[in-house]
């Protein structure tokens, strides 16, 4: 079978979906390769280098649709390609099913079969040809890169002889594949980077790429991204003001603002409103990665660069990837490779359309002349679902206090107890002990008391020495030995003497190991 | 010397010990804290020779210059990897000398007792105080006596059968005689019956008995306890060393026995405590010996070990820029503690963070990892204990594991049916890579099976941990 890949007909996308690279690995899959003249040329691919490649470069857009069986493309295709389609043809591009339903009708009833990039089901098994992936990372990473050029002044901080420059501060909203690709080139520029998402398990991604996250002071069970195949879903009304109203507390220290808010299959939320770019100083850089889908921010134009009115820079282009075009052709192009590697399981340049596969399933929008988008969900979950985290809770300063109060009327009714319950025990031995035991006991009791407290305070490092130390201290029963020795008769001496020799020996050799281990301690 | 002079020196002994106590919460007063101790010993062994009451002068000194020569000998000459069974050994004395000490009182006792009046008018020293005592004074007295020489017998066999096992001379496994401890309950009843014989009059032969009862308690317990509860063993017996002191001081009337007995019982009471809350086990059911019953069969361990060589460590480390290495018992036994600390120093020297982190109960004593490392020149600053360091792990690019087995058992924590489950361990798995140095597969002195050495993340470095260091050593650059 033949793959052919025209070029883009949407204005400015630069683009294509076949490199002389990808090329090569399809033809190993047993296709045939062509490609139209110039399709490449903007993103830096000549069709010599096609021609090396063996592609055939064919002159005309209409004789490649004529010619391919599998017409791979990026962008959706407009009403004139899709009549070029039949029921014998294969069309791999973005499709956006949902917002295109006219399209959709339109092409299924050319019989064609529609494989729609952006339907990829995000499963591991899928991750090679989730195009959207590849592009949000570009765009993530072009989002930063623009908002640098449209910046005046450093991302990193630095202290020169000509002065002090403070560092950049970077707010990405949306942790999804985009916004992480974002923090990560912020980070790397050296900006102190901020990111926010509603979906609070992403934190430790975020954290991980170099950012903080913002945390909103909000109790709500948030829904677990791994219900929504790890795309964000629609939050609640309130959850949406305690959000904004956080914007609004960052927006005067934020230098730029990347905003990659989607929700599947929707118009973007606004979360960037005019009142917070009012808040920002002049010179400061919005990029609206959400611009195709209306925006984020409040003022954006599709497509336009607009200052507001107290002069921050607003960037609302949807062409981040086309941008990038070397780039992102070869990473699309090598996303639509994978594709055909699924679709083609004999590896002999036949097209098997397997519909029981849940990533082709998911994919297929159109087939056999009948519409297949939504498709059913997959059987495979795409993200194991999040055990719900024990948060340790931010007490607040009152039930802090009150914690406190109670944890110290427990101790002091733990102390009292034990105090109430020692003096008791002490009357009844007072009560039959003679006034001489009296004495020695309280000594007894005043020391024990002494050792507790002093004890808790040794060093954990310390606690051989500690020992080595007591030890030798202990020795101090040499004492008795050294009462009786002086008696009269054979038997008491003979055994001080023994106690004298023995104890004597623990103290020296106790105190002496102890100086050893103590005079090794050192600081670095 | 004066009884007033006696008196006072003995005061100044007691605040010099408490300051000697209190003065090891940190590093740098311990080194003054040692000395304090030293002179409160001095001041006191002084003011008792030459003070009322004590005689035979020529025997005392030919007796302390022995033991000085014996004890300096002993002090010097030990390997800082044989502090634990040293301390042990050192414990065992005391506990002797407690036993002949209660000994001589109970014959002094006697002697007086059968004295007529005008004998008794001419007594010294501890015999004059015993001539002085009533006859509820004299009970009393024996009750001190007799728990002196009980404790001190406990103190003294179990000391031995500690240093025994810390020593590698008696089998580290907990063993116990068919009965297990029925004996030991049985031995402290006869006890305890000797005791109410003796009160009432028995002779010295109530004394030896009960005192052979207490020999067989102190071994039979301490062999029933495993090596690897050995750290709570020894602290437990300094504690016990302590109370004999005390007893003692009862017995003659000491105030200052009885107030540094009491420091150190006390002391090493505390130390046991936070020695068995560190393992997550009840001191009771350290001291019964064996791992509290388990409740299923553990959980079965997937994957298997796959071992590294030195080349593949070194990259890994030379590539690392933070580094966390968890010592343990093996360590100490392979005496790779100059190695390590040669490999730290190098770390260090090639802008690496190189830390320690230590496990309350790693080693076979209370902060054995610090005195071996110190002793290594390690600096202590970079030393941290286990509530310091475990939430680092996560962000560590490598764990290097000597020769330690159960404190970093993830099975603490992930298996609710493994004995040690609660225990807290150090979170090494969670670390990018482990490095376990290990002599071979076997497992540690639990003998319970440890899944981190199975972990994906984990790759087991075989052999001596001295001899892999030094192979090592040459390829950090």
């Amino acid at each position: 079978m033949k793959i052919g890949s025209p070029k883009e007909v949407a204005a400015g996308e630069a683009r294509v979906a076949m490199t002389p690279e990808s090329a090569k690995q399809l033809q190993k899959l047993g296709y045939e390769c062509l490609v139209e003249a110039g399709a490449g040329t903007a993103a830096g691919f000549t069709d010599e280098a096609y021609r090396d490649a063996g592609v055939e470069v064919v002159d005309s857009a209409a004789s490649l649709w004529e010619r391919a069986d599998v017409i791979a493309k990026v962008r959706p295709p407009e009403n004139a390609e899709v009549e070029r389609l039949n029921a014998d043809k294969t069309l791999i591009s973005f499709f956006y099913p949902a917002q295109s339903k006219e399209l959709l009708e339109f092409s299924a009833k050319t019989g064609a079969s529609v494989i729609a990039m952006d339907m990829v089901p995000r499963i591991s098994r899928a991750q090679k040809m989730d195009a959207l992936s590849s592009m949000a990372n570009i765009a993530g990473y072009r989002a930063v890169i623009e908002a640098g050029a449209n910046f005046g002044r450093f991302f990193t901080g630095q202290i020169t002889a000509a002065g002090k420059v403070p560092p950049a501060k970077v707010l990405v909203i949306g942790a999804g594949v985009a916004g992480l690709a974002a923090i990560g080139a912020a980070t790397a520029l050296g900006a102190i980077t901020y990111a926010f998402d509603v979906r609070p398990e992403v934190a430790e991604q975020i954290e991980s790429m170099g950012a903080s996250f913002v945390y909103l002071d909000f109790e709500e069970s948030q829904q677990d991204g791994a219900a929504t195949g790890g795309y964000a879903a629609p939050s609640s009304p309130e959850f949406r003001e305690a959000q904004l109203k956080k914007f609004r507390e960052l927006a005067p220290d934020i230098d730029i603002v990347v905003t990659t808010a989607l929700i599947p299959g929707r118009d973007a939320p606004v979360l960037w409103t005019k009142d917070m770019v009012e808040a920002m100083k002049p010179g400061s850089v919005i990029v609206d990665l959400a611009a195709e889908r209306g925006g984020n921010c409040e003022l954006t134009q599709k497509d336009q660069r607009v200052v507001s009115s107290n002069g921050v820079t607003i960037i609302g282009y949807t062409d981040f990837p086309s941008r990038m075009a070397a780039q992102s052709s070869s990473l699309y192009a090598t996303n639509i490779r994978h594709m055909l590697t699924d679709l083609t399981p004999g590896k002999d340049g036949q097209v098997v359309h397997n519909m029981a596969d849940d990533v082709i399933r998911g994919a297929t929008v159109a087939h056999g002349g009948e519409i297949t988008y939504p498709p059913p969900p997959p059987t495979v979950k795409a993200i194991a679902a999040q055990k719900p985290k024990e948060k340790a809770k931010e007490l607040t300063p009152a039930e802090r206090r009150a914690g406190e109060v109670a944890a110290f009327k427990e101790q002091t009714r733990f102390q009292i107890t034990l105090l109430a319950v020692g003096t008791v025990l002490l009357l009844l031995v007072g009560a039959v002990a003679p006034a001489s035991f009296m004495s020695h006991f309280i000594v007894f009791a005043l020391a024990c008391f002494v050792g507790f407290q002093v004890i808790w305070g040794v060093a954990h490092s310390l606690h051989t020495p500690l020992m080595a130390l007591t030890n030798a201290i202990s020795g101090i029963i040499v004492l008795g030995a050294l009462l009786q020795v002086g008696a009269h008769g054979f038997m008491v001496p003979l055994l001080s003497a023994v106690a004298i020799l023995v104890a004597s020996v623990n103290i020296v050799g106790g105190f002496l190991v102890t100086r050893r281990m103590l005079a090794m301690f050192q600081k670095s | 010397m004066s009884i007033g002079i006696v008196s006072a020196a003995y005061i100044s002994a007691s605040i010099l010990f408490i300051l000697s106590l209190g003065g090891l919460s940190n590093q740098e007063s311990a080194k003054r804290a040692v000395w304090y101790g030293i002179v409160g010993m001095g001041l006191a062994v002084a003011a008792t020779v030459f003070g009322p009451g004590a005689g035979k002068l020529w025997l005392v000194l030919i007796m302390f210059a022995a033991a000085a020569a014996i004890g300096w000998q002993v002090a010097t000459r030990v390997q800082m990897t044989e502090m634990p069974q040293l301390v042990a050994a050192l414990h065992s004395f005391v506990g002797l000398a407690a036993v002949l000490i209660g000994y001589n009182a109970h014959l002094e006792l006697v002697a007086v007792q059968h004295m007529d009046e005008a004998a008794r008018a001419g007594l010294t020293g501890f015999a004059e105080v015993l001539a002085h005592k009533t006859g509820v004074e004299i009970a009393i007295l024996k009750v001190e006596v007799f728990l002196g020489v009980f404790i001190g017998a406990v103190t003294f066999t179990g000391s031995i059968v500690a240093f025994g096992k810390l020593a590698g001379k008696v089998d580290g496994k907990a063993t116990k005689l068919p009965g297990g401890h029925m004996l030991n309950a049985g031995a402290a009843g006869l006890s305890l019956l000797l005791l109410l014989l003796y009160v009432n009059g028995a002779g010295m032969w109530a004394l030896v008995l009960m005192t052979l009862a207490a020999f067989f308690i102190g071994y039979h317990l301490i062999m029933g306890i495993g090596g690897a509860d050995m750290p709570v063993v020894v602290s437990m017996l300094n504690s016990y060393s302590g109370w004999a002191a005390s007893a003692i001081g009862f017995t003659l009337g000491n105030d200052l026995l009885i107030v540094t007995g009491a420091l150190v019982g006390s002391s090493g009471a505390i130390l046991s405590y936070i020695m068995c809350k560190a393992m997550n086990r009840s001191f009771v059911s350290v001291i019964l010996g064996g791992f509290g019953s388990t409740t299923g069969p553990a959980q079965e361990i997937e994957g298997e070990q796959i071992a590294i060589d030195t080349d593949g460590v070194a990259s890994a480390l030379n590539e690392a820029d933070s580094v966390i290495i968890v010592p343990g018992y093996g360590m100490a036994v392979a005496q790779a503690q100059q190695a390590v600390s040669e490999l730290t120093r190098k770390l260090r020297a090639a802008g690496k963070e190189v830390r320690f982190a230590i496990h309350p109960v790693a080693g076979r004593l209370p902060g054995h990892m610090n005195v071996l490392l110190a002793e290594a020149k390690v600096p202590y600053d970079i030393v941290l204990e286990m509530d310091e360091i475990n939430e680092d792990f996560p962000s560590t690019d490598v764990v290097i594991v000597i020769g330690s087995n159960d404190i970093v058992n993830p099975a603490a924590q992930e298996d609710p049916n493994s004995p040690i489950a609660g225990m807290p361990v150090l979170e090494v798995w969670k670390a990018k890579q482990v490095f376990v140095s290990k002599r071979g597969q076997g497992t540690g002195y639990s003998g319970i099976e440890n899944p981190l050495f199975y972990k994906e993340n984990t790759r087991m470095f075989y052999g001596d941990a001295k001899s892999s260091l030094d192979k090592l050593l040459p390829h950090i650059n």
